[in-house]
């Protein structure tokens, strides 16, 4: 199998103009709708209507004809790579395929087309589908309330541990630490900074696992949760999972549960069963919604009986067989953002959940872990270096290790990974966590057939067989994708943030090109 | 069985893996599980429903889409043309992750630069970010960015921003312990009040914060001189703005606003019940604001061999993955399909699509108000210039009219004091929007319904 990607060129180093050198400067454009001619004699002219001195006199837009915005656009779809390409282990993403059918189900008129505030008769099918979800994600997680409001995971983040800061407060206690385990997703430092805690860390041990004594000595006084990862990012089941959420509890301490590794364990463990208080669930990753190219997400949050009256307003709430939204929450963090959620990512969910019946759950996540043994145990034999967790199954992403290459021959896991472009598959997340020097992290997830995981494997046992050979090669890659290797570090000497800065630099004569 | 949906589910290969890794039943890939926490059943989750049913399912649980939408309050119905829906179901966009890996993902990325560029303009603007979730947690970045740049911690916004935002705005800050506090508007007008915003403006205030429309619909037509206030105390003028409003009144930019927010949901996207939306976060061209912006930024660039002019994320050291708890935000996934879908919309409308939207907007919009102002029971009470969104007060229920406009397919006005009986003022008010999908006929329609209950 080859692979070469869409290299649309227009000459002089540019592949796709933008449209502010394709079009016409302030002028055309498709006009779907303009004043009546009607009103226009009632009311009179614009000026009857907006102040003439706040009119605006130039939109300096570029004007395009439908068929030429169709191509751009369209071309530059040929020169990005989705999941419906091919392989896409990028770790801790879950880039399992997006069944068409949740997409059309929230593409549906009657909820593309339903406006926020509609009365209630209009709004019971969709409220009870969002209901439904909740219950399903109760079912799985077993923590019984949850708001849909999030809308990502890291907005969850912060939703949950808003929710423990003021309960906290509630309580009349001055807890301000949040502990989390050095190998975590680097939102959940971000987010719980953002509530206001200040961050205490603890290292893995040897096993990949949180050291147990380094977490007993960051317990205090002022410690006012945890945030874990479960499996952890090294794709490794946090076996003492229920002694970590004791020894928090008995400190007056609560657990915060980060959902973007659920795919390796929904439908086998339930949160509730771990010892979770609060967590958030990436609807985008194991729920199926695709990820948009950096979103739309969401990132629903479930919390036990304690935290319940904690929860962003408004909640979908049952009463008979009626859906209502609801603002009666006593202790509400408020709002973190405008109306429910993203409903229409939601709505994913929902149909994806349907789709998969109560079987379906537990056995989706078998696989995805079946997959990632598979290919961690052909990788080991092939001679890659996975530092963590040999001794034990995997879950849904495991960890391999490059340092050795790197210095028998010089090759990094950046080269490796652009290499693996030129084959035509996505690599994995790189850098990542970073206990792991010169990291690749996969995530095979269910959707890759048993060819493309022998195929994936394959590509890599040659890539590295390369690095030896001529690693000269592999630091030139990638060849193959639409361009060659991205200049960052130009990127970030010259800040061209939009066409306007660009070209206000190129007429001071500030462009080397 | 999930065959449809996995490719090894079948035995067949089951059987091959689990041989090759040694084990007998998927069971024993959760050994490391502790006993005592393992599931021996699935999750009640009911059986799985097929392609068919569940298409069936889904029409039999949503009614029909109402005929008609005038409801305000934030959100209104716009019309969505047919290749923005196109564009952003190509699964290379919308299957695709964050663009990590730029030479793999050029498109997604120019299309992202395009959408700062566009939006850029449009705002009178120099930087755009490449999206964040909404317009109301936009403003919460907005706050706590104000906060960062200047080291004080009072936002003094006007009341008539929407409630809805200001709830986020609130939960935003309430960690840093910062003060909201609210300029009152003039009553006739609608707009905010220029002599109380500047007895509230002080050497402590990071940022003055007016939306355009406000809650009310009402324009602020002296938002140079509200940005002039913040400058004078140091703070920064920041606003809030339908972007289609941008192409019919100078924009913020030009106003002097050093910080513009707002919803880009507008832009081409359907409602959804409110979401998924698209936040709006933009700046002047100012290095001490550039690396303090939350979100993904791109920037243009070339290839290291030069071959080529190419796209890629840029100042990721102000991000979480990088930076952790010293980041600037935590946000990671946000809303790049919807930026990718306004970029779309932009370009296909161009300057003149778009002026002539906004206009149509303004005269449905002065339309109703007239209409509306004939009958004796409603009455428009604040002046103000209106765009989109028109305030009414009524002297009967407002339930008793919307549930008649709902009888014949219409969706009427939101009603203020059901959901924030503090900005209702007493006035028993309800929002309306009018939007180029609406002409004469559909907001006569909409009157003569109204004039029905009376």
């Amino acid at each position: 199998m080859g692979f070469s990607q869409a290299r649309w060129f227009s000459g002089d180093g540019v592949l796709e103009p933008t449209p502010f050198e394709a079009g016409r400067l302030g002028e055309g454009g498709l006009i779907i709708a303009e004043p009546e001619e009607e009103l226009v004699e009632i009311v009179g002219g614009i000026e009857e209507i907006i102040p003439r001195k706040l009119i605006r006199k130039e939109l300096n837009i570029p004007g395009m004809s439908e068929p030429e915005v169709a191509r751009h656009f369209n071309r530059l779809a040929q020169m990005n790579y989705g999941v419906d390409n091919g392989s896409y282990w990028l770790g801790s993403c879950t880039m399992k395929y997006t069944p068409k059918l949740v997409m059309r189900v929230a593409e549906h008129p009657s909820i593309r087309n339903l406006h926020p505030y509609a009365p209630e008769e209009l709004t019971q099918g969709v409220l009870r589908m969002l209901y439904e979800l909740q219950e399903m994600l109760s079912a799985i997680t077993g923590l019984p309330s949850y708001t849909l409001q999030p809308a990502a995971g890291a907005q969850g983040e912060l939703t949950g541990a808003l929710m423990i800061r003021k309960r906290i407060a509630d309580l009349g206690e001055r807890r301000d630490e949040m502990i989390i385990p050095e190998t975590a997703h680097g939102s959940n430092f971000a987010s719980a900074a953002m509530a206001g805690f200040r961050i205490v860390r603890v290292p893995p041990n040897s096993d990949g696992t949180v050291d147990m004594d380094a977490l007993k000595s960051a317990i205090s006084e002022r410690t006012a949760g945890m945030m874990i990862t479960n499996p952890n990012t090294l794709g490794i089941f946090e076996d003492r999972i229920l002694e970590i959420a004791e020894l928090l509890h008995a400190n007056g301490s609560y657990l915060y549960y980060d959902g973007a590794n659920l795919n390796a364990i929904m439908g086998w463990v339930r949160l509730s069963d771990m010892g979770v208080d609060v967590a958030h669930l990436n609807i985008h990753k194991t729920f199926s919604a695709p990820h948009g190219g950096g979103g739309p997400g969401a990132g629903a949050v479930g919390a036990k009986e304690e935290l319940r009256d904690y929860l962003p307003v408004p909640v979908v709430v049952k009463e008979g067989n009626r859906y209502r939204l609801s603002y009666d929450v006593p202790r509400s963090i408020g709002k973190v953002r405008t109306f429910y959620g993203n409903v229409g990512v939601l709505i994913k969910a929902w149909a994806y959940l349907k789709m998969l019946g109560s079987e379906g759950v537990r056995e989706t996540a078998s696989l995805a872990v079946m997959n990632a043994n598979y290919v961690r145990k052909k990788l080991i034999d092939s001679g890659f270096e996975v530092p963590y967790g040999r001794d034990r199954p995997c879950k849904h992403e495991f960890v391999i290790s490059l340092a050795k290459l790197r210095k028998e021959t010089g090759v990094r896991a950046l080269d490796f990974a652009k290499a693996l472009i030129d084959r035509g598959l996505h690599p994995p997340t790189m850098y990542f966590p970073q206990v792991v020097q010169e990291c690749l992290m996969i995530e095979p997830t269910e959707s890759d057939s048993l060819e493309e995981l022998d195929r994936y494997v394959d590509v890599m046992r040659e890539i590295k067989e390369l690095a030896y050979e001529s690693p000269d090669e592999l630091m030139k890659a990638p060849k193959r994708s639409a361009i060659t290797r991205v200049d960052e570090s130009f990127a970030n000497k010259v800040l061209w943030l939009s066409w306007k800065v660009y070209e206000k630099q190129k007429s001071q004569g500030e462009l080397d090109r | 069985m999930i065959s449809h949906l996995s490719p090894n589910a079948s035995e067949r290969v089951r059987r091959r893996v689990l041989e090759y890794l040694g084990i007998r039943s998927v069971n024993e890939l959760y050994s490391d599980v502790p006993s005592e926490m393992l599931l021996r059943e699935p999750p009640d989750m009911g059986r799985r429903v097929n392609h068919v049913e569940l298409e069936r399912l889904v029409d039999s649980m949503l009614p029909n889409p109402p005929r008609l939408t005038f409801t305000g309050g934030g959100m209104a119905d716009h019309y969505v043309p047919p290749l923005v829906d196109e564009i952003a179901s190509r699964q290379e966009f919308y299957t695709s992750y964050t663009p990590y890996q730029p030479e793999l993902s050029q498109g997604m990325l120019q299309a992202l630069f395009e959408y700062q560029s566009l939006m850029a303009e449009l705002l009178g603007m120099e930087v755009v970010n490449a999206s964040l979730y909404d317009y109301g947690s936009a403003l919460g970045e907005a706050g706590r960015f104000s906060i960062r740049v200047t080291k004080r911690k009072k936002v003094v916004i006007a009341f008539s921003v929407n409630p809805e935002r200001k709830m986020v705005l609130r939960t935003y800050l309430d960690p840093l312990g910062a003060e909201v506090v609210e300029a009152p508007m003039e009553r006739e007008s609608g707009r905010v009040s220029l002599d109380s915003l500047r007895s509230l403006v002080d050497d402590s205030t990071a940022m003055v914060y007016i939306e355009m429309p406000n809650f009310y619909g009402i324009v602020e037509e002296e938002a140079e001189d509200i940005f002039g206030i913040a400058h004078s105390k140091g703070a920064l003028a920041a606003a809030g703005i339908d972007p289609l409003l941008a192409a019919l009144i100078k924009p913020p930019g030009e106003l002097g606003a050093d910080l513009v927010v707002g919803e880009g949901q507008h832009l081409g996207s359907p409602m959804s019940f409110g979401g998924p939306s698209l936040g709006i976060f933009a700046v002047r061209m100012d290095i001490r604001f550039v690396r303090q912006l939350p979100g993904r930024l791109i920037g243009m660039t070339r290839t290291q061999d030069s071959l080529y002019r190419s796209y890629c994320m840029v100042l990721q050291t102000r991000e979480q993955h990088i930076r952790k708890e010293e980041a600037t935000s935590n946000i990671t996934t946000s809303s790049s399909l919807m930026a990718l879908r306004a970029a779309v919309y932009i370009t296909l409308l161009g300057p003149e699509g778009l002026r002539k939207l906004a206009e149509k907007i303004a005269y449905n919009t002065s339309y109703l108000r007239k209409s509306l102002s004939e009958l004796n029971v409603f009455s428009i009470p604040f002046e103000g210039t209106a765009f989109k969104e028109l305030a009414v007060s009524s002297s009967l229920s407002w339930e008793r009219v919307n549930s008649h406009l709902l009888s014949k397919g219409v969706l009427g006005g939101f009603v203020v004091s059901k959901l924030f009986p503090e900005m209702d003022m007493g006035m028993n008010l309800a929002l309306f929007s009018t939007t180029e999908k609406h002409g004469k006929a559909q907001i006569d329609e909409l009157v003569d319904l109204m004039r029905e209950v009376i």
